[in-house]
């Protein structure tokens, strides 16, 4: 049986995330023929719908409201409920984000659905659709299904790749929703994650350990990040040391994430560092030590000094881009 | 103030993982406290001593799970409850273990509830918010800094590495991100202490609930490992040869750049 699907589409800094797509492309595998409907909350967001359009979405829904300008799981929440009693699912995606994680369990609740949460690959579609999720950070898989009701799922960032972009036409409609009571009050974002890149969504991490040393050290390796469009991420021990914030760190307390390519500078290779992006497609390690554990996940590695290894490299990607 | 943890024990990923007819297999290994509600804990206890009131810390599990609950207690909370589930219920999922806490919870008059914002076995982050739903109240993820004065809250959340700031009210859930707290470790006295604390171990039974109302909505049909890595290869040759080696291949081998 094919069904409606509706996708949580988000924007960060005045654009539509790349997880927004990538919810796309999962929701058609869900609905199996059916329809996937896009959903944007805001305050202003409708220049979004054709977008979303073009990127494989049959029909956008904007809801706009003051109260929806900063994510409340209560606003949105709301919103989302009234999208969801107009259109009457059978499916939804959301991406695996700040935004996703936070509020996929309440409307699950209030659906009393199940709900697979981050999920990295699809298999099958339509009923047919299986989940395949990690578990234990990353050092095994589960495949799940959803046995009863509503298809729900969270999907991981830079995990199913986005449909091709082309031109097509779908019809961008507005909700007006009632949004009341909200119990939480946003006073302000401090701005930590450097340059924009948000780590969970980087095609390129350039990550440091302790062998970084300082937080000044850390700035070949944010030089070599921004070269690549990439982001620099941490080991706990970096961050532990105050060397960078902990909003870096990548491990098991801390991100999971799955770059394209993964440069492990002055990174011992802890199992606490390695459930945190062992799953990366590609994974450079840069260490003095031969014998640092790095090397055991690497798929390339240099024996040698970050502090000559990551400028050198460096220059030589400026050389070839 | 009357203050509930959820505390859940999970496997300690530091051991190696070795799966058998299809399941993880447990026996010697290491069990902990999932180390996000290690930081629940400790809030707890600290918002505690600051405003007067009780911990009482709930799992969910089998009769193992006591050796948590008590290192909880060593910790210092109050009170701890096992609600045992061994008998009665073969599998499990998110919506199953929110239903059975929001049930025992219903009642309690909790002003603040905390848990982990993630579970690193399972990894799903689901059962927090999806209890406060339950319960009708407020819920906050991923808090790296809370302030309460009277019923009034100020909380610092991690949003991808940004912080956000944010103001609500008790009664509240919140899941704890790394970086609120240091944990403390359980003291020698703390540990003495423990074992005289209250350890109530209550059944599906005992609450208002029927099997068929915690029938899990999902299905797990396979757990595996991934797919071995073939063997990295270490660059040779002096160091600029490495470099410009290690940029050709990630273009035109592995072509990730």
């Amino acid at each position: 049986m094919s069904k409606k699907v509706l996708v949580l589409a988000e924007t960060r800094e005045g654009a539509l995330r790349n997880v927004s797509f990538e919810a796309i492309a999962a929701a058609k595998q869900i609905a199996g023929g059916g329809e996937v409907v896009a959903v944007l909350l805001g305050d202003s967001v409708s220049e979004f719908g054709a977008e979303l359009v073009n990127y494989g979405a049959d029909r956008v829904i904007t809801v706009e409201h003051p109260h929806l300008k900063s994510y409340t799981s209560d606003g949105y929440g709301q919103a989302f409920m009234a999208v969801i009693e107009q259109e009457s699912p059978e499916g939804i995606v959301f991406g695996h984000t700040a935004v996703g994680k936070d509020l996929s369990p309440k409307i699950a609740s209030k659906l009393q659905a199940g709900l697979v949460s981050d999920v990295t690959a699809i298999e099958g579609e339509g009923d047919g659709a299986v989940f395949v999720r990690p578990i234990y950070s990353g050092k095994a898989f589960e495949k799940k299904t959803i046995k009863e009701g509503i298809t729900f799922v969270t999907i991981r960032p830079n995990n199913i790749a986005p449909l091709a972009r082309e031109e097509r036409s779908g019809d961008v409609s507005s909700l007006s929703v009632d949004i009341t009571n909200l119990r939480t009050i946003i006073r302000n974002v401090v701005r930590k994650s450097a340059e924009g890149v948000d780590l969970s969504e980087a095609k390129v991490i350039v990550a440091g350990g302790r062998g970084v040393k300082s937080a000044d050290g850390f700035a070949p390796l944010q030089e070599l990040a921004n070269l690549l469009g990439g982001a620099v991420g941490a080991s706990r021990g970096a961050c532990d040391a105050d060397y960078v914030d902990y909003s870096l760190q990548i491990g098991q307390t801390g991100k999971v994430v799955t770059p394209d390519l993964y440069i492990a500078a002055g990174i011992s290779g802890a199992i606490q560092h390695l459930a945190g992006m062992s799953n990366s497609k590609v994974i450079v390690a840069i260490n003095k030590d031969p014998e640092a554990n790095i090397f055991k996940v690497a798929d390339y590695g240099i024996v040698g000094d970050l502090f000559e290894v990551v400028p050198m490299l460096t220059e030589e990607f400026r050389k070839v881009m | 103030m009357n203050i509930y943890v959820l505390v859940k024990r999970t496997f300690d990923t530091e051991e190696k993982l070795v799966i058998s007819n299809g399941k993880i297999q447990e026996d010697g290994a290491e069990f902990i406290i999932n180390p996000y509600d290690e930081y629940a804990i400790e809030e707890a206890i600290t918002v505690r001593d600051a405003h007067g009131g009780e911990v009482t810390v709930i799992t969910i599990g089998g009769e193992e799970a006591e050796k948590q609950l008590r290192t909880a207690l060593a910790m210092g909370a109050d009170k701890a409850v096992l609600i045992n589930t061994e008998d009665d219920l073969e599998e499990m999922d998110q919506y199953t273990t929110a239903y059975i806490l929001a049930e025992y919870l219903k009642d309690k008059d909790a002003d603040l509830i905390l848990a982990g914002n993630v579970a690193i076995d399972g990894g799903s982050g689901q059962v927090g918010p999806r209890v406060a739903d339950l319960l009708g109240i407020n819920y906050v993820t991923t808090i790296t800094d809370l302030q309460i004065e009277g019923t009034a809250v100020k909380i610092v959340r991690d949003i991808e590495g940004d912080a956000e700031e944010l103001e609500t009210s008790l009664p509240l859930l919140v899941t704890a991100q790394q970086g609120l707290n240091e944990p403390r470790y359980p003291s020698l006295p703390g540990i003495m202490k423990a074992k005289k604390k209250p350890l109530e171990e209550v059944e599906i039974d005992d609450l208002d609930i029927e099997e068929d109302d915690v029938e899990p909505k999902t299905e797990t049909l396979e757990i595996y490992m991934p797919p071995k890595k073939a063997a990295g290869r270490i660059l040779e040759g002096d160091l600029s040869t490495q470099v410009s080696d290690l940029v050709g291949l990630l273009r035109n081998e592995a072509k990730v750049i």
